[in-house]
């Protein structure tokens, strides 16, 4: 039976999909979790409440997984996103100066988008390259050895793209 | 379908002659650092190349994990099986690769960006753990079983019994390389033990920890030997199902993981009556999300059963109420990846190697401002300043030493004073640090040790499930006196209440990410005051 929610939306049929494969599991919430952030970019709330439903778990419930993990956005992605690193190697290496460059010359706050969708500011808790430490990943791709410089010449580069 | 060791031998062997006519193999690194530098794209050029050059029969281009040394990639090594000499290539560049490929043509030597493997940074590391990582093709099973893979598995379910299993594993004196440092053939004893229709098998590969990346690296290079080394969990202890948890932000580890197992159970490795045995074993990846507190092993199992990753109380133990309720085995990656070795060397000669409190290696993830940056395994035993100044080569641009950060936002900070202390789980405490799962932060001289406390207090707050008092309300507490601290606006009394307050969220926090969370404070007091004086104002 198709829910009120999902009805028009092809990736409401996509999730519906995923969730019949972990078969509406609710030990797999965050499974599902992840498949439907997959799907439509984030979480909103319609979305959740769909989960809760077709997993027969109070929409509380998915709210509360839902906003325990880092990983799981609840607002839109901007149209290109950077990810600074704050891993303890990036830290010291003056990750904390590139985010602060980037935090000031687009005037909004990290897990912030540009009002014109054009730009998301998130940071990562360690994305595993200390060795190229500072790391900022530009629309996913890691760029390492960056001056604060080097760093906002890399976010030109990607936004003029 | 392999049903038996004969047939796992004969598929080994098959392998190794299909090898035979292709005496040269170039390796190209993907691990992470390589990867973000491309070596992918190096890879496919090399293909083309070979293909080009019609040298297919001869030449092999293989994607391998990661080689080590970190700073310098993108790294390709070049080995010949005949002369089994091997030459390791640094920070490759596309145009260094048609200078390779006509090594490789007309034998002729290749003359710059040679990495010499002879130097310290390789010489003074003993590899077990990592001893396929760079050698072996991850998305291969068959390489694997080539390089004795699952030859262990088939042996010990022919000849052993899994209290054998266990005993082996006790003797080898095998404890948990995720930092606790419990001892590993106890624990799978306390399961095996218990009587139970269901038990379970948990990797954890959370690695949350900021400034760490050697379980990464682990599952990406070499994925089948742990599942191997659960495999066997299981069989000793009676579990016939395995989860391993990753985090979502290692998709690599995912993806070849993911591969792995399909491989595994394609062949029949994992799954029914394993090689006509009793044993039926399965393995399911379970994805994190993001949360540091889920390396905590209740908090852990209740992530996997869906839940926001709240720790709990212990007891009851997992290996009495674990996943589900059912007895469980919490292992961390690089402990799953030391069971094959010892199992195939025997626990004497496991035990020959470190300390006699601590026996085997680790691995250790070296950065920040050090010259050799990248991913090293040495004896347990081996000092930080071997560790620092010989594999990782000193401190760049002339500057000196000032400390080196162990076991990340549970550990602590070390002066230069002790850096000829052995490194194992008892001498880490001692000077008020941890083991942890193996991040070594180096810092020189400009390093801000307050600062530095704070970033760590600041990442505990943010991490915090906020289920008890002292970690929820502690952890911003202290955060906000050490922010008097670096901007140097603290009072004589903020000191003594920063002392005391570490102390009771040290002593009454629920679970370990409270307990530990003041350690970077603590250790930085004793070692660094003077930094912390400087942060007290005058007026």
């Amino acid at each position: 039976m198709q829910t009120q929610l999902g009805s028009s939306d092809d990736r409401y049929k996509l999730l519906e999909k995923s969730m019949k494969k972990l078969g509406y599991d609710k030990n797999a919430l965050i499974e599902i979790l992840h498949s439907a952030q997959e799907t439509f970019g984030y979480l909103d709330k319609e979305t959740l409440k769909f989960i809760a439903k077709r997993t027969k778990s109070p929409y509380s419930k998915v709210y509360g997984v839902a906003t325990f993990y880092h990983y799981f956005r609840l607002k839109p992605k901007g149209l290109h996103n950077a990810v600074v690193c704050l891993g303890t190697a990036c830290y010291i290496k003056g990750a904390d100066k590139i985010l602060t460059s980037f935090e000031e010359k687009f005037e909004i706050k990290v897990g912030a988008t540009t009002r014109d969708e054009l730009l998301s500011l998130l940071s990562a808790r360690c994305v595993g390259s200390c060795s190229l430490a500072p790391v900022v990943l530009f629309d996913n791709k890691p760029k390492g050895n960056l001056t604060t410089e080097e760093a906002m010449q890399k976010m030109q580069e990607m936004l003029n793209d | 379908m392999i049903n038996s060791l004969e047939e796992l031998e004969a598929l080994a062997n098959t392998k190794r002659c299909n090898e035979q006519n292709c005496q040269e193999e170039l390796r190209v690194c993907v691990g992470s650092s390589c990867a973000s530098l491309g070596s992918e794209n190096l890879k496919e050029i090399l293909d083309a190349a070979i293909k080009e050059n019609d040298i297919s029969d001869a030449c092999r281009v293989k994607a391998v994990g990661c080689n080590g040394l970190c700073a310098k990639a993108p790294l390709i090594s070049h080995c010949n099986r005949a002369t089994k000499i091997s030459i390791l290539y640094e920070e490759v560049e596309e145009a260094d690769l048609d200078e390779l490929i006509q090594s490789v043509l007309n034998a002729a030597p290749v003359t710059h960006k040679h990495c010499d493997i002879t130097q310290d940074f390789f010489a003074a590391q003993t590899k077990i753990v990592l001893e396929n990582a760079g050698i072996i093709d991850p998305d291969d099973i068959e390489d694997y079983i080539a390089h004795d893979g699952y030859k262990t598995l088939f042996e010990t379910l022919e000849n052993k019994l899994p209290n054998e299993v266990i005993e082996e594993i006790k003797k080898s004196g095998l404890r948990g390389r995720g930092g606790g440092g419990f001892y590993t053939g106890l624990k799978w004893e306390s399961v095996a033990k218990v009587q139970s229709e269901q038990k379970y098998i948990i990797c954890n590969g959370d690695e949350g920890d900021p400034g760490a990346f050697m379980d990464r690296a682990l599952m990406e290079a070499d994925p089948h030997r742990i599942l191997e080394g659960m495999a066997l969990a299981g069989y000793a202890c009676g579990a016939d199902k395995g989860y391993i948890y990753v985090r979502a932000e290692y998709p690599i580890a995912v993806e070849k993981l993911t591969r792995a197992i399909k491989q595994a159970k394609k062949l029949g490795i994992l799954g029914e009556n394993i090689a006509h045995s009793n044993f039926s074993f399965n393995v399911e990846i379970r994805l994190g999300a993001g949360a540091f507190v889920c390396g905590e092993a209740t908090a852990l199992i209740t992530s996997i059963e869906g839940n926001r990753g709240n720790p709990r109380q212990k007891p009851p133990h997992l290996s009495d109420y674990g996943l589900f309720g059912q007895p469980t085995v919490l292992n961390n990656v690089e402990t799953l990846a030391n069971i094959v070795p010892i199992l195939k060397r025997g626990a004497q000669w496991f035990k020959s190697i470190g300390t006699a409190s601590s026996s085997g290696t680790k691995v250790f993830a070296l950065t920040g401002h050090i010259q050799n940056s990248g991913l090293v395994e040495v004896a347990m035993g081996t000092t930080l300043r071997t560790l620092i100044y010989k594999i990782g080569g000193g401190i760049p641009h002339g500057k000196k030493f000032k400390a080196i950060q162990t076991g990340g936002p549970s550990g602590g900070c070390i002066p230069e004073s002790l850096l000829d202390l052995e490194v194992d789980y008892e001498s880490l405490k001692k000077v008020g640090s941890i083991m942890g799962s193996g991040g070594m932060i180096v810092m020189d001289e400009d390093a801000n040790m307050v600062e530095l406390a704070r970033f760590f207090m600041d990442f505990c707050k943010s991490e915090s499930c906020g289920k008890c008092t002292p970690c929820r309300v502690g952890t911003v507490q202290l955060t906000e006196l050490l922010d008097k601290f670096v901007h140097k606006k603290a009072t004589k009394k903020d000191l003594e209440l920063l002392q005391n307050l570490s102390h009771v969220v040290k002593d009454t926090s629920l679970c370990g990410l409270g307990q530990s969370a003041p350690n970077p404070v603590l250790s930085t007091l004793k070692y660094f005051e003077n930094e912390y004086l400087e942060g007290i104002s005058n007026d």
